[in-house]
């Protein structure tokens, strides 16, 4: 099992978790993901790690409560135990110096940008970054962001913080002002993504995504996460997680991340009612382990 | 009298054991067990064990030794039972087969054991693989964990890459010569493809769970969670973890899709993918299990494939409450690769079976979900490279099959994680890992490797057979240091 070493909100429904896991944390570069399992009944669910410390052996991620699963995780706490969490998984994100980056993190999606951002920093890029929300609460990461850009711009939704908006309005400004950018890094909601995609096709950009489909064993062997990629198959848990932007068929990716949305509306339900027995079950879990030390699974 | 049954238990002369039918193996009638994922085949009693065990000719060379890749001893197992002795047989099938109660249910015996039989060349073959269940299930039942025995430590430390039947085997044979053995797995659970494969209808969990606990008494370790490749490479595992050797047991695992046009329509699966969901995530008992699965109920599901895989995938479907149940395959019945027992149960189960016909197409009425297959007839051409007759398409026999799912069962290729992160490990053309046939040994020192990432797709048996000779090698290594 995985020690949660501390939860911390930091914005209404995301939390950062730092996870004893140091297997992991001394394999991880920017852009991998883990899979993590909750309990014995429970699904796995890929989480890209927003960074690690491979000296302490601890994983940091940040995880939206979006459905079931990622609902239990938020009602975690430091103390608390995964019971499963592998990685660290997918490539690493491509790390070189490209000449000026514009890192795009949208929503939750800035946590995952974050660590590639930082990298392409240190290998002496000229990062400039924009931060999307729905609306101020929302905005994470934003001091981290900071240090890591030569600039950063920030946009919400509805303008109750910086600039009201969508996160392509400032990079249409950046592309009509003239700047020069190298390459465009996007993590975020499907259709952020797909919009980034577009505008920058126009213009020649290369223009690099992080995807997030449905998975199952993380390790190549199921092909459940499989995107269509200029015409062919790839496989985003061990082909990506990044891609091509201006190559993804994001209809296939939408209409095959809806696969399941009637059952995970059913568990979404269900989960409402039984959170209390489900919460108590990991604990009772973390208990047992505690007192059958080294009783390795 | 003969002169075997001199000092045999049995008390049948030849001619009478000739008369003994084979007993039949107790099964859940087709109708019910169609609709539960509890096991099919009940197992024999301890009467009809000793039933069937009495029809064992005693060969002075058994040709069912020899056909068994991990070279079981039937012959004398099988007077065990005869003896009423079924802890002694127990010991007996351990001394070649750390799985007995996992081979017992899902071995091809007619290619193996069965297969050469005597018995079968006049009547029907000795039943070898429900006594050999039978004997693991009652091993179960009465033994105690506590008493299993430990090798004194040779000092020496080998890691097994996969959970997988190759894997554990060459772990039960290791760690029975004093060698410390840690079984890495990429999963949460143990146990590769018997686990995530193998449905559990057709081999029980909980059988698994008991066979590596057996392994674990044994004094094998286990650490899941570790994809090796990524959250730890070959090299660190000997340079900076200390083991003297590896064994890579990884299975073929890359799922094979045909290439054509609609597989990314939803509800079209791979094989792997389909039972995962089903075996691995326990999606069948969703919303107990958070795993879904998209809701069968009513709808007609094809696989394509003749394998073990492909029919396992579409009994389950079956069981998750299809209407109509199709195996599509492209060649004949004669080249189907499945369990005879497999196909026999399907076919009373219901499943229709569709040869010598093959999808073209995966068509939708534009909603992003599956609604037909379009197909195309075969026939059968010259042999090909597999000593099988080559399909042919027939020109203009293409018709429309309706289908809310469809489970691509037509193979796996090589996952090529582990390839691609070892420095020295050499490949084939087809990225499966190069290793010497009788010693299991790799390019790299150390290295050994086995079962379906060196063959490609086989079975669980002969990953066994693999293991079994990695492992003796493995320790002619680690005793010798001779590489």
């Amino acid at each position: 099992m995985f020690q949660i070493l501390s939860a911390d909100f930091l914005a209404p429904g995301i939390k950062r978790f730092v996870i004893q896991a140091p297997r992991i944390a001394r394999k991880q570069k920017p852009g991998q993901f883990v899979i993590l399992r909750l309990y014995e009944q429970g699904e796995r669910i890929p989480i890209t790690i927003e960074q690690s410390d491979g000296q302490r052996g601890t994983i940091n991620l940040v995880v939206q409560a979006l459905g079931k699963t990622t609902h239990l995780l938020d009602s975690l706490q430091a103390g608390d135990k995964l019971l499963d969490v592998v990685g660290p998984l997918g490539k690493p994100s491509e790390i070189k110096q490209f000449g000026t980056v514009v890192v795009i993190g949208g929503g939750v999606g800035t946590a995952m940008a974050y660590p590639t951002a930082a990298a392409l920093k240190s290998a002496g890029n000229r990062v400039i970054s924009i931060v999307g929300a729905r609306s101020k609460e929302l905005v994470i990461l934003e001091h981290e962001m900071r240090e890591v850009s030569d600039a950063l711009m920030i946009t919400t939704d509805d303008g109750t913080y910086a600039d009201k908006g969508f996160v392509t309005d400032k990079l249409r400004q950046l592309i009509e002002n003239g700047t020069r950018i190298d390459l465009v890094l996007a993590i975020g909601p499907i259709p952020m993504m797909r919009a980034v995609a577009e505008m920058t096709r126009k213009e020649g950009i290369r223009t690099i995504v992080s995807l997030n489909p449905i998975m199952i064993d993380g390790t190549g062997m199921c092909g459940g996460c499989r995107v269509l990629v200029d015409g062919k198959s790839q496989f985003a848990c061990v082909d990506g997680p990044e891609f091509d932007a201006h190559q993804i068929d994001f209809g296939v990716l939408v209409q095959r991340n809806a696969m399941y949305r009637p059952a995970e509306q059913k568990s979404m339900e269900d989960f409402q009612r039984e959170r209390e027995s489900l919460l108590e079950r990991i604990h009772g879990a973390t208990a047992a382990e505690c007192v059958l030390p080294g009783g390795g699974r | 009298m003969t002169q075997t049954a001199n000092k045999s238990p049995n008390p049948l002369s030849l001619k009478e054991r000739m008369k003994v039918p084979r007993q039949a193996m107790l099964e859940q009638p087709p109708l019910l067990r169609a609709a539960n994922f509890k096991e099919v085949n009940l197992g024999y009693s301890e009467e009809l064990a000793k039933q069937e065990a009495l029809r064992c000719l005693e060969c002075a060379k058994p040709a069912c030794v020899n056909d068994c890749p991990v070279g079981v001893k039937v012959k004398e197992f099988v007077q065990l039972i005869v003896a009423g002795d079924y802890m002694g047989a127990a010991a007996k099938i351990r001394e070649d087969n750390v799985l007995p109660a996992i081979t017992g249910r899902v071995c091809p015996q007619e290619d193996h054991c069965e297969g050469g039989c005597l018995m079968g060349k006049k009547v029907q073959p000795l039943g070898i693989g429900y006594l050999e269940r039978f004997v693991a299930d009652y091993e179960q039942r009465h033994m105690d964990l506590r008493n299993v025995k430990r090798a004194s430590p040779s000092g020496k430390k080998v890691a097994i890459v996969g959970s997988g039947p190759s894997g554990l085997t060459a772990a039960g044979d290791l760690v029975q010569k004093g060698h410390e053995v840690r079984v890495f797995e990429a999963l949460h659970e143990l146990g590769g493809v018997l686990v995530y494969g193998i449905p559990e209808f057709r081999l029980p969990k909980q059988i698994i769970r008991e066979q590596i606990d057996y392994l674990r008494a044994m004094g094998v370790q286990f650490e899941t969670n570790v994809v090796v490749g990524k959250t730890v490479t070959i090299s660190e595992l000997m340079e900076e973890e200390g083991f003297d050797a590896v064994f890579i047991g990884t299975g073929a695992g890359a799922p094979q899709f045909m290439g054509i046009p609609g597989e990314h329509l939803n509800g079209v699966y791979s094989a792997n993918e389909f039972l995962t969901r089903i075996n691995l995530m326990h999606a069948y008992e969703f919303p107990k299990y958070d795993e879904p699965m998209v809701d069968f109920r009513g709808k007609d599901v094809a696989v394509i494939g003749g394998g073990n895989t492909a029919l396992d995938a579409i009994r389950s479907a079956l069981r998750l409450g299809a209407r109509k149940a199709y195996v599509l395959y492209r060649r004949s019945e004669a080249e189907m690769p499945a369990r005879a027992e497999e196909v026999k149960h399907a076919q009373q189960e219901g499943i229709e079976f569709h040869m010598l016909t093959a999808p073209t197409e995966f068509l939708s009425e534009g909603n992003g979900w599956l609604s037909a297959a379009r197909c195309i007839r075969m026939g059968l051409g010259e042999p090909d490279a597999s000593g099988r007759r080559r399909p042919v398409p027939v020109e203009g026999s293409e018709f429309d099959l309706a289908l809310a799912v469809a489970v691509i069962a037509i193979g796996t290729s090589a996952n090529p994680l582990i390839q691609s992160t070892t420095p020295g490990l050499e490949t084939n053309k087809r990225n499966y890992i190069q290793a010497d046939p009788m010693t299991q040994r790799t390019s790299r020192k150390g290295v050994f490797a086995g079962g379906d990432i060196v063959t490609g797709s086989a079975t669980v048996i002969l990953a066994m057979g693999a293991g079994r000779r990695a492992a003796k090698s493995i320790n002619d290594y680690l005793t010798s240091g001779v590489w």
